[in-house]
């Protein structure tokens, strides 16, 4: 089967983007296509290269990164609920005239179109938020 | 399958915007309005539901001049030039929040297919006709 995942929510406040992860990765382990993870609204959050969380936790962006990098997955953060909240990239830090870009590694910046796509493109697009 | 560059062409899904929260406290209702508009775009069949404290965000009137949020309840009137023609409301949500249909805004979309005729957008139903019209999407969004 083909997912779209949809991630409405941020790191660690809400358990959105834990069970959005382990469902990702159920679902590959199982032979089934991903083809897109989706960042909306505080879901953004997830895209930031700047967390520290404490060493006895769990990393959520750099393991989203990762399972990206092994699974050749697209990571989409939407531009719109991304610049209400300052996830940045180098086109978006040029664009708008930003100091510093903070997007982490295997995400991109796109528009919500990539959203809407998904859920045609895919058999189920899943959501987890709150 | 073949590997399509265009694999949205065509295909035509049942798009479910499910809106649970009031306009104003938190975002959710803002921000999914912007998927619905542009979900219009890709020319699928888009309808809204309103349940919960989601009935609020077609109340009539709304002034936000005293709590400095953007007010968008303007864009709802907007859905019906995006092709959307449905957006069902819960009676039930209605009922408990002492609300009925004349305390909404009377969205309107003009029929195509009966000479631009403009017609209600808003359909009250009951939670368990909602529930037929969620099962019957394909594709079903909640903020």
């Amino acid at each position: 089967m083909k997912f779209a995942v949809l991630v409405n929510e941020g790191p660690y406040a809400h358990q959105a983007s834990d069970s959005a992860y382990y469902f990702t990765q159920a679902a590959l382990s199982q032979g089934h296509e991903v083809m897109r993870v989706f960042f909306y609204h505080d879901g953004v959050n997830n895209g930031t290269r700047l967390t520290t969380p404490p060493q006895d936790d769990r990393n959520i962006t750099n393991r989203w990164s990762e399972l990206a990098k092994q699974n050749d997955l697209d990571l989409v953060v939407c531009v719109a609920a991304a610049q209400r909240r300052g996830i940045v990239d180098e086109d978006e830090q040029k664009r708008n005239s930003k100091d510093a870009n903070n997007i982490a590694e295997g995400f991109r910046i796109s528009g919500l179109g990539q959203l809407v796509e998904a859920g045609i493109q895919a058999d189920r697009l899943v959501s987890f938020g709150d | 399958m073949s590997e399509d560059t265009n694999q949205t062409s065509g295909t035509v899904k049942k798009f479910l915007y499910v809106n649970r929260r009031a306009p104003h406290g938190t975002n959710y209702a803002q921000e999914g309005l912007e998927v619905a508009l542009i979900g219009a775009a890709f020319e699928q069949d888009v309808t809204l539901a309103f349940i919960d404290d989601g009935v609020f965000q077609l109340k009539k009137d709304q002034d936000t001049s005293d709590i400095g949020t953007k007010n968008f309840s303007a864009t709802y009137g907007a859905l019906g030039d995006y092709d959307v023609q449905k957006a069902y409301v819960e009676q039930e949500s209605l009922d408990a929040r002492g609300l009925t249909g004349d305390d909404l805004m009377p969205l309107v979309y003009e029929d195509e297919d009966d000479d631009w005729e403009e017609k209600p957008m808003i359909h009250i139903i009951s939670a368990e006709e909602m529930r037929e019209i969620i099962d019957q999407s394909d594709v079903v969004l909640n903020f």
